[in-house]
């Protein structure tokens, strides 16, 4: 984060930060004489105006106070922040793909075809019959997911079906989709070896459940070696298994959820197929069902008939999750790595991202309680608070992993590195977690000291809570 | 071709190194997958070069027909200004993830925060979250919003016969689980029907919904009677809009709405089979309820300014089934474009292309009227962007008749077309006529 002090012009007494748009732009401009009656149109509109040069420069400051995968390792648990190759955006700008979605589906034959192709290679690799792209997130995936359950019991004529069951390792957003769906979650403990136990799953489950929602690998990076058996006691129960695909990146080519028994599952494009995050999203969150359950997948589902693609409404939908198609841009672009990698670069990801987690935690002189994980582990700060570790590494030029989250390890440290690391970068990353780890308290309470901010209080932003420039004028 | 990712680095005697150091001798065995669920088949999936999985792409996207569309109800094409494109596309911004780490992301956490300042001045609302999905998804979340702050209003959602049956659809998907009820409420003339409106709300009402413009390409001119009307009923105000037509209208904020959703993508993204932006805007006083990732300002450790995500706490990956929605991933880069084009266009930019986009759709319904056998506009009411004809004759067959012809309208009802235009095909818009012309 150096260069950034040093691109720009600096006096004792400047702030660190660049100033706000508004700050150094704003403009008000009046209504007159709009085409529209008085009483319908404001009377003024204030906004910043930069002139392009001007625009530029605010904007590629910006970027220069920003982390992104290439800046360097950016190992966020179960975010699986891997590079993403830049030819995938020159796929997704294809002009003939930028169509308005209302368009006849016999105009649009490219995109269809497309979509079915998308469909199909991720039936396959997650063994699964049927996909739809529709969801433009892995938590909008679950929670369509979610909804396919509970259309399945309807049409069962078992609506009283009203507990989702979630281990306490699941990802925040399995119960909080299960929950916005209305059923009432239910959380097991998991075993001493970190995973699911058979006969708290068994104690859980019954005539209430709905479904249990599952990670495999689960988020201490275990794979759950009893999934066939805890496929069997909820479908016994007669509840639905979800796979909730975020750390889908550990099992390309070695495991597939729909011979595992799951039967609902999502994709999270933006993890394993390698669409940027983009601050935050667009992602995409295809979802895939078995044969029994495409009936109730969202319309249109893309198929194709003879030579053509087509628009269909399964029979029994559950209506539509995304006003549109959901997020095309990221479709495209999961589909073109898809293609460039085939079987072989698909199978050597997982098996370099396995590999990467592996050597990670050899390289590190931290505690990790539970094994063998995958693609991920979780380590354990110890008597050291996970988020101050968490600000010293970043003064050692890395992003560090997830922090204090999942809570069966004290000050868990979720790494992922993902196959994109090299051994030289792990190298350096294991370095910087060693000597976090060694750092005394004034250290670690300093930290960090060579980033755009230092240590930001949350809490008081939290108290004088100021979410526009707008609120900044009011008194603090 | 190489057998492996061109993305995940090591060779072979580096992995073997890597291998000596856990102590395993074939990477296979770090997978602990008993034989049962192991798979061992082979995905069907060739690999492909740079340029040929580039080919493959373009190859089955140029199959789709060249039509100049006409074509709106809720997705909009904008002219997209190169700085945008190759700013956003910086790697740094687009290639990383949520702020969890403000410290190393003051630069997008600014830009967000910029952008929840421009919906602020756009809406009149007094908070503005970073994104939704779309305007569909943040419907739904204005729904689960109401839900949660008016315990002891309704359950009856009503929302008007133009919104799209789409954005119903997800709406319906969004609150089945709550136990809430859509009804529709009449239209007159291309808008609501208040007097209607009115004899039917009850207190079983929880959220009145109205859009301006309608998806229909009308101006709602009695917003703020629709909104007393909600009030007087402890109902929720919730409006539709777009952050052009905003540069424009009354702020809704000042017409008694207590959330603004919508498309804010209509700024900073082309076209692109409907993915979109959902703006959510509301009350200060609804703070601890809002879905979505917040960007509030504070101080760092040497008092200066700094940006951070705030009230974290509301959000699932701490509150989980208490969270006050399930979002994660978001539309952030979508969110950041967005406030560039706005910032790029500046306030009187904003105006022109708003104060176009009454103009335009009145030009062409005025010419289309000319026509015989077409009544253009239908509706006696103000537009922005688009209009809905009367045809004499069938209406699909004009609009498919309209396709050969390399035009691609809407076909909104037997005898109604709704025709879209802005900056980005006004060009084309005499050649609409005289197709028109010769099709009927």
């Amino acid at each position: 984060m150096q260069h950034y002090d040093q691109a720009r012009f600096y006096e004792d007494e400047s702030p660190a930060y660049e100033p706000l748009l508004s700050e150094k732009f704003q403009r008000t401009v009046e209504v007159e004489d709009s085409p529209l009656p008085e009483e319908l149109t404001r009377d003024e509109l204030e906004l910043p105006g930069p002139t392009e040069p001007e625009f530029s420069r605010h904007y590629v400051r910006l970027s220069q106070q920003n982390y992104g995968v290439e800046t360097g390792p950016y190992p966020l648990g179960s975010c699986t922040m891997k590079y993403n190759p830049p030819f995938t955006e020159d796929a997704a700008a294809v002009p003939d793909g930028l169509v308005h979605p209302d368009r006849s589906p016999g105009s649009v034959q490219g995109n269809l075809e497309l979509m079915y192709e998308l469909q199909e290679y991720l039936a396959e690799i997650g063994g699964m019959d049927s996909v739809t792209l529709q969801p433009p997130a892995g938590a909008a995936g679950e929670f369509t997911g979610i909804r396919i359950a509970a259309a399945y019991h309807e049409a069962n004529g078992e609506s009283h079906r009203s507990e989702v069951v979630v281990p306490d390792t699941a990802h925040g957003t399995n119960p909080a989709s299960a929950a916005m769906a209305g059923y009432d979650v239910v959380e097991i403990p998991s075993g001493e070896d970190g995973r699911v136990e058979l006969d708290a799953l068994e104690a859980a489950v019954g005539d209430e459940t709905a479904a249990f929602m599952l990670t495999n690998p689960n988020t201490l990076g275990l794979f759950e070696r009893d999934i066939e058996a805890i496929a069997d006691i909820v479908h016994e129960a007669g509840g639905l298994v979800y796979y909730d695909g975020a750390n889908l990146n550990a099992l390309l080519g070695r495991g597939r959820p729909g011979d595992m028994g799951y039967d609902i599952m999502h994709f999270n494009l933006h993890k394993t197929f390698a669409t940027p995050h983009g601050g935050g999203g667009p992602g995409a969150g295809p979802v895939g069902v078995t044969e029994d359950l495409a009936k109730f997948l969202p319309t249109p589902q893309v198929e194709q008939s003879g030579d053509s693609y087509e628009l269909v409404e399964p029979e029994l939908s559950i209506g539509k999750v995304h006003g549109f198609q959901g997020n095309w841009l990221v479709l495209v672009k999961a589909l073109a790595y898809i293609a460039r990698l085939g079987e072989e670069g698909l199978c050597d990801t997982s098996a370099k991202a396995v590999l990467n987690a592996n050597y990670l935690a050899e390289q590190i002189d931290i505690d990790i309680p539970y094994e063998p994980f995958h693609h991920e582990f979780v380590a354990s700060a110890g008597d050291i608070d996970a988020a101050d570790m968490a600000k010293r590494m970043l003064d050692f030029g890395v992003h560090p992993p997830t922090t204090k989250w999942p809570e069966i390890v004290s000050e868990a440290l979720m790494t992922e590195p993902t196959e994109a690391e090299s051994k030289h970068s792990l190298d350096r990353l294991a370095a910087a977690f060693n000597r976090a780890a060694e750092a005394d308290d004034e250290e670690l309470h300093e930290a960090p000291n060579r980033t755009t901010a230092r240590r930001i209080d949350q809490a008081d932003a939290a108290r004088n809570t100021r979410l526009s420039w707008q609120a900044m004028d009011e008194d603090d | 071709m190489s057998s492996g990712s061109p993305f995940a680095p090591g060779s072979d005697s580096e992995r073997a190194e890597m291998l000596e150091a856990i102590g395993v001798d074939d990477v296979e065995e770090l997978f602990d997958i008993p034989d049962g669920v192991r798979y061992d088949g082979e995905f069907d999936i060739d690999a492909r070069s740079e340029p040929e999985t580039i080919e493959h792409v373009a190859g089955m996207l140029g199959a789709n027909d060249d039509l100049t569309e006409f074509l709106g109800r809720g997705a909009y094409d904008h002219y997209i200004p190169s700085a945008v494109d190759s700013l956003s596309t910086r790697s740094e911004f687009l290639t990383s993830y949520t702020q969890y780490q403000p410290e190393v992301a003051q630069g997008f956490l600014q830009a967000l925060f910029e952008y929840q300042s421009i919906l602020v001045e756009l809406t009149g609302l007094e908070i503005a979250n970073a994104s939704m999905y779309d305007a569909a998804s943040a419907l739904g979340e204005a729904a689960l919003l109401a839900s949660r702050v008016r315990e002891t209003s309704g359950d009856t959602l009503l929302i008007p016969e133009y919104v799209r049956e789409e954005r119903v659809s997800v709406l319906e998907n969004y609150v089945a689980g709550q136990d809430l009820s859509i009804e529709r409420i009449a239209m007159e003339d291309g808008t609501v029907d208040v007097e209607g409106l009115e004899a039917d709300i009850d207190e079983g009402s929880l959220m009145v919904y109205a859009e301006s413009p309608t998806t229909r390409g009308t101006i709602e001119e009695r917003l703020a009677e629709i909104g007393e009307i909600a009030a007087d009923h402890d109902a929720m105000f919730a409006v539709g809009s777009d952050p052009i037509a905003l540069s424009l209208l009354e702020a809704p904020g000042d017409l008694g709405a207590d959330v603004v959703i919508g498309d804010a993508s209509v700024l900073g993204m082309p076209n692109a089979w409907g993915m979109g932006l959902g703006m959510f805007a509301t009350k200060k006083s609804y703070l601890r309820q809002v879905p979505g990732r917040l960007v509030g300002i504070g101080e760092d450790a040497d008092g200066k300014r700094a940006y951070t995500l705030t009230l974290q706490t509301r959000e699932q990956h701490i509150r989980r089934e208490k969270a006050t929605s399930n979002i994660c991933t978001n539309q952030a880069w979508v969110a950041l474009r967005t406030a560039m084009h706005a910032a790029w266009l500046g306030p009187d930019g904003l105006l022109d292309l708003a104060e176009s986009m009454v103009e335009l759709p009145i030009e062409l319904a005025d010419r289309l009227d000319e026509i015989t056998g077409i009544r253009a506009p239908i509706h006696d009411r103000h537009h922005f962007r688009e209009f809905v004809a009367h045809t004499d004759q069938p209406a699909p067959a004009i609009a498919e008749d309209l396709e050969a012809e390399g035009f691609a309208v809407h076909a909104v009802d037997e005898h109604e077309l709704q025709i879209c235009v802005t900056e980005t095909n006004e060009h084309a818009a005499d050649e609409l006529v005289a197709a028109l012309e010769a099709v009927i």
